[in-house]
């Protein structure tokens, strides 16, 4: 068992934990965008940034990424902490002036308005998405691409994925709404009764009932389990928490994903 | 070639030794061209060709080597006479050096065009003493300087594994495979006080011991050749000229931390150094100086040479990595450090070019030599390329410590046009700017830092009085954004934000409290940012609002642009009382905004005015000024 302390609470913790569990399981407060327990950390958004004080090294870190460490002291209200933090939420209302998830997360931490210049964009970039169809369900469907300002979230050349498995775990987990699936493939998926929702893949004509290796033992499928045990879900449910998610404001096509 | 191959034992060493040193030193007379790329740029090539042409090779020997450092004077040809001093031809056209070569060799020299005399190399030979023609050494853009890496750079021919061995080349390697435990050779490293050259400084002889001591059966080494700062030249200078230095530091440097395989990542925009680097692999790996079993010992060491795609963020040692293993080029947050895990998940010591390029000496000099250069945290001697508005643009190797005015006005020999020094721009494009009062800080990393600048790589642009500070800001974020990856939002989104602002404050629409909204998204990135590239890029908006505050206030409250840059801040007005009527400016206005009769004043319209500078450029009166 380690020690450490988080804004003067002493919080015990194993090793391989990092400051940002460790501070969520003494019930501190620390936002995060791209983090999700069923991906490995990524540190993109940076909102998590806290003060630690090493031995006599007190730096500025992403505590979804910094391991704990017996004595380390943790503040995440220091005055740069804060002053940063600010900052960054109103850059990140700037470039998504009409996303309500993030307009909430920045209001619960006393941002309302930007003095930038309005982006209306609705992707932060996190790469949620793209680490939950990658590390997560092995498709790789989706990735980043371009570079800096230019950096977006699409398939390969933007063409309809041929990995792409419909899932839905990149919706799932996506802080934003931005990413969602074809509306016309989710609505012919969920046209089908209940008792036929044997498997995805054949309902949606992707496979022959003869191609699934499980016999449509969906519980016995890894890529269904594999849902289950990292996100709590499973892909029909994914899709369809989407929608109640983000709300009846998002009705816009956004980046599909379908192939 | 006689000498033996592979090279197993010191006799077989000192075979190759004598071989290079009648390379170095024929019988008969040779001319060595400077062929580095910048050498190329200025038209060695033409002068090398001519002079296989013209020249009978029972003649003489033609020879090329790397780049002396003074790019001014490029290109360059070392003419050597048996028994005579060696003599330096600056700026050498093709049409002029077949007459200089045979004059030299007849013992005419021309002194116009000699540049100074040289020592032989290695130290040997007649001494460099030839009346009306300086030494190398007294040349005031050399005297200051003290050479440890480039030594050989411009003295032997980069493709020859001969000329490096006659020069001391691999028998530091010899030594420490022989004669030195892994252990004693980190001792040696981190008593010698080498730090990281790339830019933060980190202590290389505790880096190597971290790696050895790493968990994991299998390491690595890597060579950080991704040098991609606008401006800065030193380590493609190193692997053009000295490409030998860099495998045997390397090769001494995997020893001691117990790397059987090694990576150099080279930017493709260096085909050059490429090149001289593939080559130099092949023939250490023919002569067993690479590979399985190097000279006859247990050891083995394979490197690989991985050319880069053109990304500014892959010098970030996390990126590199992701690179090398065929991922997009992101760091990743540390720790892990790569010394823990790194390449393919082992542990990973990545040093830059300079860095590995000491090692050989500090061992075959030893630490304490290394030590007495340099200051009390910094040690030894520093590569720099100063470019910009400097007399002598070049490359120079200096004793850490020297101040940045010896720097400019010694080495560099002051601004040219008589113009007055305005800053000078340290590590690339994420350095800051230091304004003449800091002129005499001496340069190591921590006086660097401390003004709000960095070491980086060695990259110094020098800025004279017609350069304005919000617009050099806006250039090198400009730049920056381009680069960023756009992994962390900080880095992305507020190098954007940032420009917007200075874009806006050249255009003369500055807001208020602009520069405070900067200096926030400064502060921010600093500590926020994921990576080096995006902590370190607000420092040139940072240092030039700390140091030319009054140039960003002159834009936003008077909507003035005090160097005459800013092209929506300026004006060009005529002066009716100087203009002569020489109708220059008119025939180069491409608005034909100006007009006026032969002789007689002219008028220029400003509504028709683009401001491109075209008349101001061409007028011989000074009768066009900028407002």
């Amino acid at each position: 068992m380690l020690t450490v302390k988080i804004d003067g609470k002493t919080v015990q913790g194993d090793p391989g934990m990092t400051v940002l569990e460790a501070a969520r399981r003494a019930g501190i407060r620390i936002p995060t965008l791209c983090h999700h327990e069923g991906v490995k950390p990524y540190g993109s958004c940076r909102l998590c940034t806290v003060e630690i004080a090493d031995g006599d090294r007190t730096t500025l870190q992403a505590s979804c990424c910094y391991p704990i460490k017996e004595g380390l002291v943790v503040r995440t209200d220091a005055p740069a902490v804060v002053a940063g933090r600010k900052l960054l939420f109103q850059i990140y209302l700037a470039r998504c002036p009409e996303v309500q998830a993030i307009r909430n997360l920045a209001e619960e931490w006393g941002v309302s308005d930007s003095p930038f210049e309005s982006a209306n964009e609705d992707c932060v970039l996190c790469g949620l998405c793209v680490r939950a169809c990658a590390e997560a369900m092995g498709a790789e469907a989706i990735a980043f691409s371009g570079r800096g300002t230019s950096r977006k979230v699409g398939t390969p050349f933007d063409f309809p994925s041929e990995t792409c498995r419909a899932c839905g775990a990149c919706t799932y987990v996506c802080p934003t709404g931005r990413m969602q699936m074809e509306a016309e493939t989710v609505a012919r998926l969920r046209r089908r009764i209940a008792a036929e929702r044997k498997c995805r893949y054949m309902l949606m004509g992707m496979a022959s009932s003869k191609l699934c290796p499980n016999d449509y033992d969906c519980c016995h499928c890894s890529f269904d389990q594999t849902m289950e045990l990292r996100f709590g879900t499973h892909p029909v449910l994914a899709i369809a928490s989407t929608k109640e998610k983000v709300g009846a404001q998002f009705v816009k096509p956004r980046q599909t994903v379908m192939p | 070639m006689n000498a033996p191959s592979p090279i197993l034992s010191i006799q077989d060493l000192e075979c190759w030794k004598e071989e290079g040193q009648r390379a170095l030193s024929p019988g008969i007379p040779k001319v060595t061209v400077g062929m580095a790329t910048c050498g190329l740029a200025s038209g060695a090539n033409a002068v090398f060709d001519a002079l296989t042409k013209e020249l009978p090779s029972s003649d003489a020997i033609i020879a090329q080597t790397g780049c002396l450092g003074f790019c001014e004077m490029e290109p360059i040809m070392e003419v050597f006479r048996p028994g005579k001093p060696r003599v330096l031809y600056r700026n050498v056209t093709a049409e002029m050096a077949v007459a200089l070569a045979t004059g030299a060799a007849d013992g005419k020299i021309e002194k116009k065009q000699a540049l100074c005399t040289l020592n032989g190399c290695p130290e040997g030979g007649p001494k460099a003493v030839l009346k009306g023609v300086p030494r190398l050494e007294d040349l005031p853009f050399y005297k200051k300087q003290e050479k440890i890496t480039l030594s050989r750079c411009g003295r032997i021919d980069p493709e020859s594994l001969a000329e490096y061995i006659a020069t001391g080349g691999y028998f530091a390697l010899w030594k420490a495979l022989n004669s030195t435990a892994p252990d004693e050779i980190i001792a040696e490293i981190e008593n010698s006080g080498l730090r990281g050259r790339g830019g933060a400084g980190f202590p290389t002889g505790r880096k190597w011991r971290l790696t050895r001591n790493a968990k994991g059966k299998e390491k690595i080494v890597i060579c950080n050749a991704d040098e991609g700062d606008p401006g800065a030249y030193m380590d493609r200078s190193l692997l053009e000229g000295d490409p030998f230095a860099v495998l045997e530091g390397m090769t001494i440097g995997a020893y001691a931390i117990g790397a059987q395989e090694g990576y150099v990542y080279v930017r493709d925009e260096y085909p050059l150094a490429v090149q001289k680097l593939n080559k130099a692999i092949s023939q250490a790996c023919a002569h067993g100086l690479l590979g399985d079993r190097i000279m006859g010992t247990t050891f083995s060491f394979h490197l690989r040479l991985v050319r880069g795609g053109g990304a500014f963020v892959c010098g970030e040692e996390t990126a590199l990595i992701a690179s090398i293993e065929g991922r997009p080029g992101e760091p990743r947050q540390r720790p892990p450090y790569p010394a823990e895990h790194g390449l393919w998940g082992k542990p990973t010591n990545i040093n830059n070019v300079e860095t590995w390029a000491n090692v050989p000496w500090i061992l075959s000099h030893g630490a304490d030599s290394f030590r007495r250069v340099g200051t009390k945290t910094s040690k030894g001697t520093k590569v720099f390329s100063i470019v910009g508005k400097i007399v002598n643009t070049g490359l120079i190797e200096v004793p850490m410590g020297l101040t940045l005015r010896d720097i400019v006005y010694d080495i560099g020999g002051g601004i040219p046009k008589g113009k007055r020094f305005k800053a000078i721009q340290t590590g690339g494009p994420s350095g800051g700017c230091i304004p003449e009062a800091g002129l005499d800080l001496p340069v190591d990393y921590e006086s660097l830092t401390q003004v709000g600048a960095i070491m980086g790589s060695g990259g110094m642009i020098i800025m004279d009085e017609d350069t304005c500070m919000v617009d050099i800001a806006r250039y090198f974020l400009d730049f920056l954004k381009e680069e960023s990856c756009g992994k962390c939002a900080p880095c992305r989104e507020g190098i954007a934000r940032a420009l917007e602002i200075l874009q806006r404050i050249c255009r003369g629409k500055g807001k208020e409290n602009d520069i405070e909204t900067l200096e926030a998204i400064g502060r921010m990135m600093k500590g926020f940012a994921l990576c080096a590239l995006g902590t370190t890029a607000p420092n040139p908006l940072l240092s030039t609002i700390r140091y030319f505050r009054d140039e960003y206030e002159a834009h936003i409250q008077d909507g003035r642009c005090p160097a005459g840059v800013c092209r929506d801040l300026i004006h060009y007005r005529l002066n009716p009382e100087k203009c002569t009527g020489c109708t220059l400016c008119a025939k180069a206005c491409p608005q034909n905004a100006i007009a006026g009769e032969k002789r007689k004043p002219h008028t220029l319209d400003d509504t028709l005015c683009i401001k491109c500078g075209m008349c101001y450029d061409v007028c011989k009166q000074d009768a066009i000024w900028k407002e």
